[in-house]
């Protein structure tokens, strides 16, 4: 394949929009991080030996995105940033620490199509999550970054990293025993 | 003893940072007599599993795509380097 990065653009734009939009939900920042990832490519000394242009921009996308949810987060005042406290969860619990609805037993998808259901839902209960809880969470399961990574790149606490996993999951599960 | 909530919290740190071993322990005295918090454990274990998944299927969907006027300007930035 050719090394030409209006290709790239052309056969891999969409793909890296739709990929950024997932991650970051805001249309213009998904638009500037694909053109931040492309002007890196073409500087980068390696990019004519790439053999999967795809899954390297898709790597350098991911950089992109962590840079732009690294700037989201400082804009937030440190006193909204969660605390331990935030984590009571109080809706979740009653006050002796029992749950207030007790988890139900799910049905396993067996086949192809409820698989497919199944990541319908899924994608609907993440679009419902906190953009910033979802975002930590997908570095954490999707892209499998451990928690001194993440801290590093968000320049948050290591409590704080928990915390929001901690209710991204919360929010999650609530969400698919609900609508699955 | 841990209560529901102390259990669920440990339980999702146990997926993010090995717990101590008295952790461990309390997590597991806690999980043999609670089915709802054994229930809890095993769906965030899914949850996880799947959304290596999830991302694919976000990512496939077709509605959204590059709008013209983001594909002129990126071209433009290109052009400039290449």
């Amino acid at each position: 394949m050719a090394a030409n990065p209006h290709d790239w653009l052309n056969e891999h734009g969409d793909y890296l929009y739709r990929f950024a939009l997932t991650r970051l939900r805001d249309p213009h920042q998904a638009e500037d991080v694909v053109q931040e990832t492309l002007l890196a490519a073409i500087k980068s000394p390696t990019f004519a030996e790439q053999s999967s242009p795809r899954t390297w921009l898709t790597g350098i996308l991911k950089h992109k995105i962590i840079d732009c949810m690294r700037k989201q987060l400082r804009e937030i005042p440190a006193s909204e940033l969660l605390t331990e406290e935030d984590a009571n969860m109080d809706e979740f619990f009653d006050d002796t620490g029992h749950w207030a609805e007790k988890p139900q037993a799910w049905d396993i998808p067996h086949d192809a199509l409820q698989q497919k259901q199944f990541l319908q839902v899924l994608q609907q209960c993440m679009a419902r999550l906190p953009q910033k809880l979802a975002a930590i969470f997908t570095m954490r399961d999707v892209d499998e970054l451990d928690n001194e990574e993440i801290c590093k790149a968000l320049n948050i606490t290591a409590t704080n990293a928990w915390v929001m996993l901690y209710r991204a999951r919360m929010g999650l599960r609530k969400c698919l025993e609900m609508h699955w | 003893m841990l209560n529901c909530k102390q259990t669920s919290i440990l339980v999702s740190q146990s997926l993010d940072r090995p717990l101590t071993w008295r952790e461990r322990w309390a997590v597991r005295l806690h999980l043999l007599i609670c089915v709802y918090c054994r229930r809890f454990t095993q769906q965030l274990k899914w949850i996880q599993g799947a959304m290596q998944s999830w991302q694919t299927h976000a990512t496939d969907r077709t509605e959204d795509v590059l709008s013209a006027a983001a594909r002129e300007r990126i071209t433009q930035q290109l052009d400039k380097f290449y």
